[in-house]
């Protein structure tokens, strides 16, 4: 494996100059804080005549989601952007993207929602998009927002999967922070991601209909099959990031852990909170006490599985939510897991303790990851608290 | 329609066949049926120009009718003739 040269870099703009490595056709991206350093930097390649891609300047977030599933729909590979209010003007579109199998990319700086108006970072604008029927994946480093963006399409426009695919990128923390990165070659990336071959696509020589109408004697079906293409789809990106693997040495699971040998407790991650909570969990080893982290790195589908493999033996977990689902009495990513264990034997089921946390862009430390796993450990049964809340 | 189960389905729900919706004949949704007469028709074509459908049409006479495959008896040519020619009747009555 060739030695390459670490480049300094904001991680927005590597993630537009991963995105300019992808001969997307056309982009269509409405800036928004904290993602507007990608809507620049990609057009600064388009304007410099890096990329080939045709950037529509448009008018608003539904627009751009609307291009994207336009020019999908002719065979061209597209991108997109946003967040916060922009990612929330785009859900009506983003179930259609997904049902006409668009395999669009679009990066996500993760953003809270208004109101009250906060432009820092936290899950709240992603979590309503959880059932849109896209593959969702989160990173925790600039060199993992390269990387899977990189390998976005390929996942994308696999034949068996046709999804489109959103990265996540917390806003600020990671977005806007100047790390260390790797690139591939020009000629690694075209080796890797080969010419976007469409299943069908819009042509008057060939006439065929796309998003159209469905009465109740198929509408079932249908989502049926949405739903098996989501579901399904993850052996596909387990496949590419193998490949991935072999190619350029990084690996990238479903579910990563981070010193869960023996763990007591295990920190349930997502994000760029994970490192922070690594930090955490070297301290509470340092202390004696076993544990440990599961970062989750695939969102949707979500990998059941893996993830109970990753947290097995665990007496607890803390599970982290970056957002809140009013109403519920535990945020998205708890009751995830713990359905995820509703049918596990009882010895196999640990105490999940669901800390909300992180939320408006505040700040979560090393400290804050060792109090919320020694809670969770004294815990007798599954808790519901807002992390640090007056 | 023929059944057809999830797995057969065309990714993205694509349909190839260009003027299959044709074969989808939307008159079985229809509870009420326009029906002309012709004593009172002008032959204006009122009827023929607001059908949201487009299965009114003009006979060898030029007086019009509806296709009963796709009318969904929504009376809109009803309520646009003025004359009164056409009269909305209850299918099945």
């Amino acid at each position: 494996m060739a030695k390459r040269k670490r480049i300094g870099m904001e991680v927005a703009l590597a993630a537009a100059e991963a995105v300019g490595m992808c001969d997307v056709d056309v982009a269509a991206v409405y800036p928004i804080t904290p993602q507007s350093h990608i809507a620049e930097h990609l057009s600064d390649l388009v304007a410099d005549g890096k990329t080939d891609t045709e950037y529509v300047t448009v008018e608003s977030e539904h627009s751009s989601m609307s291009v994207c599933i336009g020019a999908s729909g002719t065979g061209a590979r597209t991108y997109t952007a946003t967040c916060s209010q922009g990612l929330m003007l785009m859900h009506e579109l983003l179930p259609i993207a997904s049902a006409m199998r668009c395999p669009v990319v679009m990066s996500v700086a993760n953003r809270p929602v208004n109101a009250p108006l906060n432009i820092l970072s936290d899950h709240s604008d992603i979590m309503p998009q959880r059932d849109a029927g896209w593959i969702v994946i989160f990173c925790e480093n600039g060199q993992e927002v390269v990387d899977l963006t990189l390998m976005a399409y390929r996942i994308a426009e696999d034949k068996d999967v046709l999804l489109p695919v959103i990265i996540g990128i917390d806003g600020f923390i990671l977005t806007h922070m100047v790390e260390p990165m790797e690139f591939p070659d020009q000629k690694e990336v075209d080796k890797f991601l080969p010419v976007y071959k469409p299943y069908a696509t819009l042509h008057p020589d060939k006439p065929l209909t796309m998003g159209a109408f469905a009465m109740p004697d198929i509408f079932p079906e249908m989502m049926k099959a949405k739903d098996m293409a989501l579901i399904n789809s993850k052996k596909t990106i387990v496949k590419v990031w193998d490949e991935w693997e072999k190619k350029f040495g990084r690996r990238y699971n479903p579910v990563e852990t981070y010193r869960t040998e023996g763990a007591e407790v295990i920190l349930v991650t997502m994000g760029s909170m994970s490192e922070t909570a690594e930090l955490g969990v070297d301290m509470l080893r340092d202390k004696g006490i076993a544990a440990g982290v599961a970062k989750i790195r695939l969102w949707r589908p979500f990998p059941v599985d893996e993830l109970k493999a990753a947290v097995k033996g665990a007496k607890a977990l803390a599970v982290m939510d970056r957002a809140v689902s009013p109403g519920v009495g535990g945020a998205p990513v708890f009751t995830e897991v713990k359905a995820a264990f509703y049918d596990a034997d009882a010895k196999d089921r640990p105490v999940i303790v669901n800390w909300v946390m992180g939320l408006g862009g505040e700040d979560v430390t090393g400290e804050d990851f060792v109090e919320m796993a020694e809670k969770a450990l004294k815990a007798k049964k599954g808790e519901y608290e807002f992390f640090g809340v007056r | 329609m023929s059944e057809v189960n999830w797995w057969e389905i065309e990714p993205g729900n694509i349909v190839f066949e260009p003027g299959s919706t044709r074969e989808y004949h939307t008159g079985g949704w229809r509870s009420l049926r326009p029906i002309w007469d012709n004593s009172k028709c002008i032959k204006c074509g009122v009827c023929y120009v607001f059908c949201p459908e487009g299965c009114v049409s003009q006979d060898e006479d030029g007086y019009f009718t509806a296709d009963l495959d796709y009318c969904k008896g929504c009376g809109v040519c009803a309520h646009e003739c003025w004359p009164g020619a056409i009269e909305m009747i209850e299918e099945g009555g």
